[in-house]
């Protein structure tokens, strides 16, 4: 009955087009981000060999001739998320279940907007309070040389963390069936033996997703890092390293990028770095992103 | 009885903890806002506000800082709004859900994991070097836009899922075409849920700093920016530098810095809650 004339169907099916181009966006950004990372670490890896850089524990990048070992960089950045995981974990976990489970109605209204507004404030904000309140005050309370370490960075990162563990664990929480929590309380159990034995390891495969997308936003956060933990290329082997300043992938390449001639060795190498950072946070989101789809498949 | 006591005494202590590991994750948050409104708001003149930076930046005002930031914000609403919107509207309008929907949903997952710093080092090698664009507003704004994206898609879509079917069907009986069904029908029913993603990308692009670096920021510029393939300063950019690259920067400068874009950040943050709230209430189906 519609008359549709030629103009129209050939204008559906240019907008159809237009349409999938935008839709498969993603995906070509994903590619593109792996093809550009990994097209200049490879120019590196042609004459430096994968293995000297990975388990390098040297990185000279400017001596001659330039030495590029990330270990100690790798390290740094695990050292800082190790601490950040170790505070924000506990807290993030404990605030989520007295949100969800003991706080009263009023004070969980408060709360969670309170802690939204962490996830607004730009990490460069972030890292400018750690470098004027918190650096000289670990500095003093440690009687350091410096406040910039790699404790003073894993404070800030746990900070950063927490609104994403503390909004997707308490979903997980929310979503365990209230007739368990009937069902346990019945049985004579008190609120806390209901949340420790029946809600908790009911959430607890939303409660490691929540875990591990803090981990993949602590490793990739750069300007905290970059402001707050000094920077020093060295191994944190020592028993006191978290006390002294570390270095971390993503603070090198903050750091050395604006310095480097573009297309030289050095600036290969930190493009290597970015791809390793690449492929470390792929894996740890992936992993997070199977563990929320299983769970929620499973509901 | 003792055994029920000693349950209660436990659930107290459990709970005691509980209520403080929230006190501890909240704390923090009200004394961060607390310094930064005290120390800054000293620094907020008008003077600081619209005027160029003085005497190797030490005093004087931020204003290039400020309108760099307003230009990149608007290139990359330019960019990720239109993409990002129809690419939802592809997932949710077009595509059959199947093996390159979910493909589409991880990639989109993925990208808000992938680090700034690493679209920094994408935007410098695609867009500054390969595409030949230098150290520019649009390199930066593209980048941002990018970056950006998930934000964008993801708030869309949820609000293009919530337009009820029989609208579209309703449409669609009528012999509009599914062009027409989308333009007319579903987007202005789910308008709300696209400026509230506009609003959220606006703040993140705001604060970005480390995908800026390489891409379109300067240390200092003598002049204002003229064209989209000039050099900007911008203000997450700055704050890095007057905090950690000049020696002898006065305390208010910093603090004032930090405060501006802050607000500006949170100004934007709140007015998505907002719209997401209004819209939420006043939904009529």
């Amino acid at each position: 009955m519609v008359k549709v004339n030629k103009f129209q169907k050939f204008r559906e099916a240019l907008i159809g087009k237009l349409i999938l181009l935008c839709g498969v966006t993603s995906i070509a950004v994903m590619a593109l981000i792996f093809l550009f990372l990994f097209r200049d670490a490879f120019s590196l890896f042609g004459h430096y060999s994968p293995i000297d850089f990975l388990t390098g524990q040297n990185w000279y990048p400017i001596s001659s001739p330039p030495v590029f070992g990330i270990l100690p960089l790798i390290l740094g950045s695990l050292l800082v998320t190790l601490i950040a995981v170790v505070i924000a974990v506990p807290l993030g976990i404990g605030t989520a279940i007295y949100i969800a489970e003991v706080a009263p109605a009023w004070l969980r209204e408060s709360l969670k907007p309170i802690i939204e507004i962490v996830a607004g404030i730009p990490s460069v904000v972030l890292g400018f309070i750690g470098l004027i309140l918190l650096a000289p005050w670990i500095q003093k309370l440690f009687s350091l040389n410096t406040g910039l370490t790699a404790l003073t960075g894993g404070i800030m990162l746990a900070f950063m963390a927490l609104p994403t563990i503390i909004s997707i664990a308490e979903d997980a929480i929310n979503a365990v069936p209230l007739s368990y929590r009937e069902g346990s309380l019945a049985m004579g159990a008190t609120g806390w033996q209901t949340t420790r034995r029946v809600v908790v390891p009911a959430a607890m495969s939303g409660i490691s997703a929540a875990v591990m997308l803090g981990i993949g936003r602590a490793i990739g956060e750069t300007m905290v890092v970059l402001m707050v933990t000094g920077n020093a290329a060295v191994m944190p082997t020592a028993l006191d390293s978290a006390l002294h300043p570390v270095r971390t992938l993503t603070g090198t390449i903050a750091q050395e990028m604006g310095e480097t001639v573009f297309q030289s060795p050095h600036y290969y190498a930190l493009f290597a770095i970015g791809l390793t950072l690449f492929l470390i946070t792929f894996a740890v989101n992936w992993v997070a992103d199977a563990v929320l789809y299983r769970y929620r498949e499973s509901e | 009885m003792s055994h029920v006591r000693k349950q209660l005494v436990y659930e107290k202590i459990a709970h005691t903890f509980l209520g403080l590991a929230a006190a501890l994750t909240a704390a923090p948050v009200i004394i961060i806002i607390v310094f930064l409104l005290v120390k800054g708001s000293a620094a907020l003149t008008p003077e600081f506000l619209t005027g160029m930076p003085r005497e190797g930046m030490k005093s004087g005002g931020i204003f290039p800082a400020i309108l760099g930031t307003f230009y990149l914000v608007i290139g990359t609403v330019l960019f990720s709004v239109p993409v990002g919107t129809l690419a939802a509207i592809y997932l949710t309008e077009y595509a059959k859900q199947g093996r390159l929907t979910r493909t589409i949903r991880l990639a989109i997952a993925n990208m808000a994991g992938v680090p700034s710093v690493v679209y920094g080092l994408f935007g410098l090698g695609l867009f500054v070097l390969f595409l030949k664009m230098g150290t520019s507003l649009l390199a930066g704004s593209l980048t941002l836009g990018i970056l950006v994206l998930p934000v964008v898609i993801t708030a869309a879509e949820e609000a293009l899922l919530a337009v009820p079917q029989s609208f579209r069907q309703a449409s669609l009986a009528l012999g509009a075409t599914r062009w027409q069904t989308t333009r007319k029908v579903v987007l202005p029913n789910s308008i709300s849920g696209i400026i509230t993603g506009t609003v959220l990308a606006i703040g993140r692009a705001a604060g970005e700093t480390a995908a800026i670096m390489f891409t379109v920021a300067a240390f200092f510029l003598p002049a204002l920016p003229s064209s989209p393939f000039s050099q900007a300063m911008a203000l997450p950019y700055h704050l890095y530098t007057v905090s950690t690259q000049v020696p002898g920067m006065p305390e208010a400068i910093k603090w004032g810095t930090a405060l501006v874009l802050l607000l500006l950040v949170l100004l934007f943050t709140l007015t998505a809650a907002l719209v997401r709230a209004r819209f939420r209430r006043k939904k009529r189906w």
